[in-house]
């Protein structure tokens, strides 16, 4: 499948006796280019020129299909003071606010029990981690129709036990929580494999040593592991960031990023923007922004870990 | 849970020194809340799939008059109806195909840029390293856009090898391989090339065996990557003949609305094969997956 047969392919049959350092040098120059090739190639092609095209036409007026025009920065200026722009990244920052305390929370108190030693520890491991494994779309579509306001099984459940039943997914208020939930729900195992790794990395001597001490469950817990369980709770703070900032195809799948734009998120309106009202130029540099914002949350948490990650 | 602590019983000093083979075995109350703690979750976990199987074999009725656990008759009509809208088969082939595709080239450029990096010397090393690891950061989403355009000029819209393009090589496949190509002693190298090895011979046959466990979590994650993918395929694929799993499911659920029988039979055709795959493979992709976490 490979489209980069390198016609510079080193000769395997030449093994002439001691070549000279030129020649030497130009052989190992060839087996540089044998070994790269099949990365670099498509790393440019697919990855590198795009970037740059993007940022391209992030300087452009552009529909996808009549001549592009330059504006210079007038797509990000524009952006930086549209309402909706600040509308969007909020409902991102939602969607993080409440799924990030769902999901650790969620995920440290299945890790914690899973780390003690009892029966079936190995199916209950299974059986946690099997959304994981499922796709976002298939995910949606499930807790689209759990979360159905009409029929769905939530709110038979809630009516018949005399509960409110929200709209849910159609519901402006509600649409955003309906989505965490079902993110949550697929990404809670992940997060549960993650913090128990942790906790299997601690030393048991120390648990042990406290425990002797006279500390109780709750101290040995919030002196001891906690802290020593930091460096996982970093990464699943970063990684969550990442891909909160990045969310997308649940909430395509599930709302669309409706009722009214109510769960429209950056990504949607960068799909939006491109695909539903051909402003190319604009969604381009609204994906710079996304860009830029994700570096900057990225190397502030790695530069305030110091302050709360602990490196046993 | 301190409660649950205070009601259990105590155990004497000596008691606790004790092997853990002589103690005796207790159903202590901590143990119970334990039990019906994980049993509780994975209700939460295991239901929806339950659901989802259970309103696959509704009849179309029923659905409007309310959700029933139990169903009085069950058909597999949902399933024929999502047989004649889409072709799943094919669909659930092309998900396969791609995945299995991009995760063999994914193996190939990243072992081969590994070994190139970890093991040769050439001017200039760290700098192309630094490009490389500096695409690990640029997130698809920046791409989509000039990908679909470069797509499109270069007539590859719509088809298989544009699904692929854009995973033949990962940066960050390329980064775990690099760290376990250092991680091989350098001796057996320079014992093989005494024995008259080249690169190739090296790196064929003692580079790849010994790096297989980190092959093994970079193919369970370009395999997931690859399965789930719904921006991209979104984007560049138009004809229902060369849709993948979760595009097709998007596509089925915009015709069938309001038929959830449909919707979540297409949604267990899709859950299946990657069920199948994952019990086969459980600690592997567990671990695979815990290995991204542990640096």
């Amino acid at each position: 499948m490979t489209l980069t047969t390198p016609t510079t392919a080193p000769r395997l049959t030449s093994r002439t006796p001691a070549p000279t350092r030129r020649r030497r040098r130009g052989r190992n120059t060839a087996w540089v280019l044998f070994f790269l090739a099949p990365s670099a190639i498509p790393l440019l092609l697919f990855t590198a020129t795009p970037m740059g095209a993007s940022l391209w036409v992030s300087l452009h007026k552009w529909n996808l299909l009549s001549p592009m025009e330059f504006i210079g920065l007038d797509n990000y200026t524009k952006l930086l003071t549209d309402p909706t722009t600040r509308s969007i990244f909020g409902h991102t920052l939602g969607y993080i606010a409440g799924y990030l305390p769902l999901v650790y929370v969620g995920g440290l108190a299945l890790a914690l029990a899973l780390n003690q030693a009892f029966k079936g520890r190995s199916f209950f491991r299974a059986a946690y981690f099997l959304p994981v494994v499922t796709s976002w779309v298939v995910v949606a579509l499930v807790w689209q129709w759990l979360l159905n306001p009409t029929n769905g099984l939530v709110n038979t459940v809630l009516g018949a036990v005399g509960l409110p039943q929200p709209g849910w997914w159609t519901d402006p208020q509600w649409a955003m929580p309906s989505i965490i939930l079902a993110s949550a729900w697929k990404d809670l195992g992940f997060v549960m494999v993650i913090l128990l790794a942790g906790l299997q990395a601690i030393p048991g001597e120390l648990l042990e040593a406290a425990r002797v001490d006279g500390a109780s469950a709750w101290q040995r817990f919030r002196h001891i592991t906690l802290p020593l369980l930091s460096p996982s709770t970093f990464f699943v703070v970063v990684i969550s960031l990442i891909n909160g900032f990045q969310v997308f195809d649940q909430v395509y799948v599930m709302t669309g990023g409706g009722p009214a734009g109510a769960s429209q998120v950056v990504v949607g309106q960068i799909y939006d923007l491109t695909f539903r009202y051909g402003r190319a130029g604009e969604a381009s540099a609204l994906s710079w922004l996304l860009f830029i914002v994700i570096l900057g949350v990225t190397a502030l948490q790695i530069r305030g870990q110091r302050k709360w990650v602990t490196h046993a | 849970m301190p409660d649950t602590t205070t009601t259990a019983p105590r155990p004497t000093s000596r008691e606790h020194l004790a092997p853990a083979g002589t103690r005796p075995r207790r159903i202590t109350a901590r143990r119970l809340a334990l039990y019906v703690g994980v049993t509780l979750g994975a209700a939460i976990m295991l239901f929806p799939f339950l659901w989802t199987v259970i309103t696959s074999i509704t009849p179309d009725g029923t659905l409007a008059s309310g959700p029933t656990l139990i169903v009085e008759d069950p058909t597999l009509d949902a399933y024929a109806r999502l047989l004649e809208a889409m072709p799943m088969w094919r669909i659930v082939a092309n998900s396969f195909g791609i995945a299995i595709a991009s995760t063999l080239l994914q193996l190939v450029t990243g072992s081969m840029a590994a070994y190139a990096f970890g093991r040769l010397t050439f001017r200039g090393k760290n700098v192309v390293f630094a490009l490389y690891l500096a695409t690990l950061m640029i997130p698809l989403q920046v791409l989509v856009v000039p990908l679909f355009i470069q797509m499109t000029k270069m007539q590859l819209n719509d088809t298989y090898f544009a699904l692929i393009a854009p995973s033949i090589a990962s940066a960050f496949g390329i980064f775990l391989l690099k760290q376990a190509v250092e991680g091989v002693p350098r001796e057996l190298d320079e014992a093989a090339t005494i024995d008259g090895a080249g690169h190739l011979r090296i790196f064929g046959r003692i580079i790849l065996p010994l790096i297989r466990p980190a092959m093994a979590t970079l193919a369970v994650l370009a395999f997931m990557a690859s399965w789930n993918s719904f921006l991209w395929p979104l984007v560049v694929i138009r004809s229902t003949e060369l849709m993948t799993l979760p595009l097709g499911l998007a596509t089925l659920q915009g015709q069938f609305t309001t038929e959830w029988n449909v919707v979540m039979a297409g949604s267990v055709v899709s859950i299946v094969p990657i069920a199948i795959v994952y019990l086969l493979a459980q600690r592997h992709i567990i671990a695979g997956m815990a290995h991204t976490g542990i640096k």
